[in-house]
């Protein structure tokens, strides 16, 4: 397969990219902010979202969805991050949906037509100290009766505070650092037990800590096997990230765009500064810089479209090399604007502030070049 | 199974069948690369054996066309054939400046008897090539070249000096650029073919710091050269120059692939230090520079991966292999100072059979020219910036 998109993907960027940018431009994010929005999203945009399609992409079409990919929901993901869009996308329509592909189907049943229908948000309670490290999961799930207790905390939970499901990493067995022994449930809204407090990051974004104080849960709860859903986790954790690489590629990618015309419309010493050397060079590696992101990250998405087992791999390089690369490019966009780049008024900051978000989540650059190493035997 | 498919697995059991094992070992030093020419020399009968078989099947061009001593394969094959040579890392079978640049402008720009006179023998290895593009007063400024060639009846005569002619002293033929009018720059330029044992031809091969002489100056003495030899229209062989640099930079930018096969920067460096009990490189400074230069080598090779798709589709930006050049060019130069940082005292050796002759010592400095030779660096930044980028006045 060649790696660029087909006409069938190439069609739906025709139809997310300028959606995106009419229905959800900065000044949305910016308006939502500006309001004090405690949702994290625009309600009336998500209902959007499920008419366009988008919630149900990655569902199966024989639960209802329409059966795409990874490449796919990165055309949309990469599109929410060209514009900033606060979106429960990443975590519903990817994270929770890949989770779920390895439910029951009674799980699948209940939540993936809601899911599709924009009427169901999710979330990812799987983190939980300051850095991404999903074998460390001291949250335990303790048999009881006929189901479970959950006791612990969770942070850096993107809609905690709003989702009607959660999809939680309990520790069911094992040490604490052990891959084996965790197990993931399907937490409803509002269980007995469960608070959470909704905290706004640097980018404006709305992150929840949550707090399980002996919540109950079903047995049936379970998604997957008991003590074994690494591997669902896994799972989940590579399309999320891949769908990040892809936010983040966007991110970057809206940057340039407003650096390079910052670059050809702003004038000092009688010319404009986009025709001084120093700032051309630069600029080109940052474009060079993404170029090779983008590559990267489409190649992970083709990779686990495919079932290939190479895609492991390809995700480490697409989450760490688009980190990279976006980081790069939105503190020289800060650089390049001046002055006005400083100033809240101008967006370019929001690209900086959403970047180091989205670089965190999911493990950051470091933590996915260490991975390769690891896999690489060194 | 689909065509592709049957030609996938059908490539694959010709080339378990056909590539001698020691042409599935990493190449160890330049003596292991095969580049042909009127008179060949092979480190081994095997090295022979590899290109006379792939040369049988068109395989050493496997895009030409079939009438010019190409497999004539599509997109998609060229890529599963390139594919299964790396999976059962195949070496190249022949290494070919005919091939990686000239081929291109002479399948583009190339009289219908200068393709059957040329490319066939291009495709088989029995001509070697060498470019004649810089001059000492024509470096990044190239095309303020001064080699000229005047008109003399159905020839031309040339005069001047070329500079940085890689392997020029064991080349058969020479494209070459010249002048054929002062007046104007870019449009006073020309280019010719011709044989580099024609009378006034000579050529000197430049020391270089890693103790080799891969490049020549080579002067031009009142050299005859048929006028049929002129690549596209006289004065338009700026256009051929271009279109032939585009093709070298992509050349140049796959050393950023690594070279294929051999072990790993983390493994060389795991044999050279040691590990700690976990696996882990007992240097965790150079394990981070090692490892998050390896996202960028990785992204790379998918950058080099969609680059050739969008290229066989006609959908890369003509200025593309600028930023293939650079990236490349760069990355290969990381790699070797990161293999002689994990290497130590040992990669220092510059005489010593077990180093192969200082291979490696030689190769990082033979790959500081890398991002100077084919445009510099910077000059590629300048056509990012100006073409793809749209800067002012760059």
């Amino acid at each position: 397969m060649p790696l660029f998109h087909t006409d069938d993907q190439a069609m739906l960027l025709d139809t997310a990219r300028p959606f995106l940018a009419e229905q959800a431009p900065v000044a949305h994010m910016r308006a939502l902010r500006d309001a004090d929005d405690r949702t994290g999203f625009d309600p009336a945009l998500w209902a959007r979202f499920a008419e366009m399609g988008f919630c149900g992409m990655l569902i199966d079409e024989a639960d209802g969805g329409l059966g795409l990919g990874a490449v796919e929901a990165g055309i949309v993901l990469e599109e929410i991050g060209r514009n900033l869009t606060p979106s429960p996308f990443l975590a519903t329509a990817v994270g929770a949906v890949t989770a779920l592909k390895g439910g029951s189907r009674d799980q699948r049943a209940r939540w993936l037509p809601r899911i599709a229908a924009g009427e169901a948000v999710a979330a990812l309670a799987i983190d939980e100290g300051g850095k991404h490290r999903p074998n460390r999961i001291a949250l335990t799930a303790a048999r009881s009766g006929n189901g479970f207790t959950l006791r612990g905390t969770k942070r850096f939970v993107a809609h905690g505070h709003v989702a009607d499901l959660l999809i939680v990493a309990a520790r069911t067995a094992g040490g604490s650092d052990e891959p084996d022994g965790i197990t993931l449930f399907a937490v409803d809204k509002g269980a007995a037990g469960l608070t959470a407090a909704a905290d706004r990051l640097a980018d404006a974004s709305l992150s929840a800590q949550l707090r399980f104080d002996d919540v109950q849960v079903d047995a049936d709860a379970v998604i997957g096997e008991l003590d074994g859903g690494w591997a669902g986790l896994t799972r989940t954790l590579d399309a999320v990230r891949t769908g990040a690489a892809s936010e983040l590629l966007g991110v970057g990618t809206g940057a340039m765009a407003r650096t390079t015309d910052y670059l050809q419309q702003r004038k000092q010493f009688g010319v404009a500064i986009g025709s001084f050397q120093a700032l051309q060079h630069r600029a080109a590696h940052l474009y060079s810089e993404l170029e090779i992101a983008r590559a990267a990250v489409l190649k992970a998405q083709q990779l686990l479209d495919a079932g290939d087992p190479a895609a492991e791999r390809a995700v480490m390089v697409a989450k760490a090399m688009a980190g990279l690369a976006t980081t790069l490019v939105v503190q020289e966009g800060v650089q390049m604007h001046g002055g006005i780049g400083m100033t809240d008024d101008y967006d370019i900051g929001f690209f900086m502030k959403r970047a180091r978000v989205l670089a965190e989540l999911f493990g950051d650059s470091d933590f996915h070049a260490d991975r390769l190493a690891r896999a690489s035997g060194y | 199974m689909s065509e592709l498919d049957d030609f996938r697995a059908e490539t694959r059991a010709w080339l378990e069948g056909n590539c001698p094992a020691e042409m599935r070992t990493p190449i160890r030093s330049d003596d292991d690369v095969c580049w042909g020419g009127r008179n060949p020399t092979f480190s081994s009968p095997e090295q022979k054996l590899w290109l006379d078989r792939m040369a049988e099947r068109g395989w050493t061009v496997p895009d030409w066309p079939r009438d010019y001593g190409g497999g004539g394969l599509s997109p998609a094959e060229s890529k599963a054939l390139r594919e299964e040579m790396a999976r059962l890392g195949c070496r190249s079978p022949l290494y070919s400046f005919g091939i990686s640049m000239l081929g291109p402008a002479l399948l583009k720009y190339g009289t219908e008897a200068q393709k059957q006179d040329h490319l066939p023998k291009i495709a088989r290895g029995q001509i070697r090539w060498c470019q004649g593009y810089s001059e000492p007063n024509a470096g990044s400024d190239l095309a303020s070249l001064a080699t000229s060639a005047e008109e003399d009846g159905d020839d031309f005569i040339v005069n001047g000096q070329k500079v940085w002619t890689s392997y020029a002293d064991k080349a058969d033929w020479i494209f070459c650029l010249v002048r054929t009018d002062k007046t104007v720059k870019q449009g006073g330029i020309s280019f010719l073919l011709f044989d580099m044992a024609s009378p006034g031809v000579s050529t000197r091969p430049i020391l270089l710091i890693s103790g080799y002489s891969p490049f020549c100056e080579t002067f031009f003495d009142d050299v005859r050269v048929p006028k049929a030899n002129l690549l596209g229209e006289r004065d338009k062989g700026w256009d051929v120059a271009k279109y032939l640099l585009g093709h070298e930079r992509e050349m140049i930018s796959a050393m950023g692939l690594g070279t294929g096969g051999g072990p790993s920067l983390g493994k060389i460096a795991v044999e050279a230090i040691g590990a700690e009990p976990d696996g882990r490189l007992d240097d965790p400074v150079l394990r981070a520079r090692i490892a998050l230069f390896e996202v960028r080598a990785a992204a790379f090779r998918a950058m080099s991966e969609r680059f050739l798709d969008e290229l066989k589709a006609k959908r890369t930006h003509p200025a593309q292999p600028s930023m293939m050049k650079y990236v490349g060019t760069e990355l290969n130069k990381q790699r070797h100072e990161l293999m002689m940082a994990a290497g130590g005292s040992d990669a220092l050796e510059w005489e010593s059979d077990r180093s192969h002759g200082g291979a490696g010592a030689r190769a990082w400095l033979r790959t500081k020219a890398n991002s100077i030779e084919g445009g510099t660096s910077e000059v590629q930044l300048n056509i990012i910036a100006k073409r793809i980028l749209a800067l002012p006045g760059a």
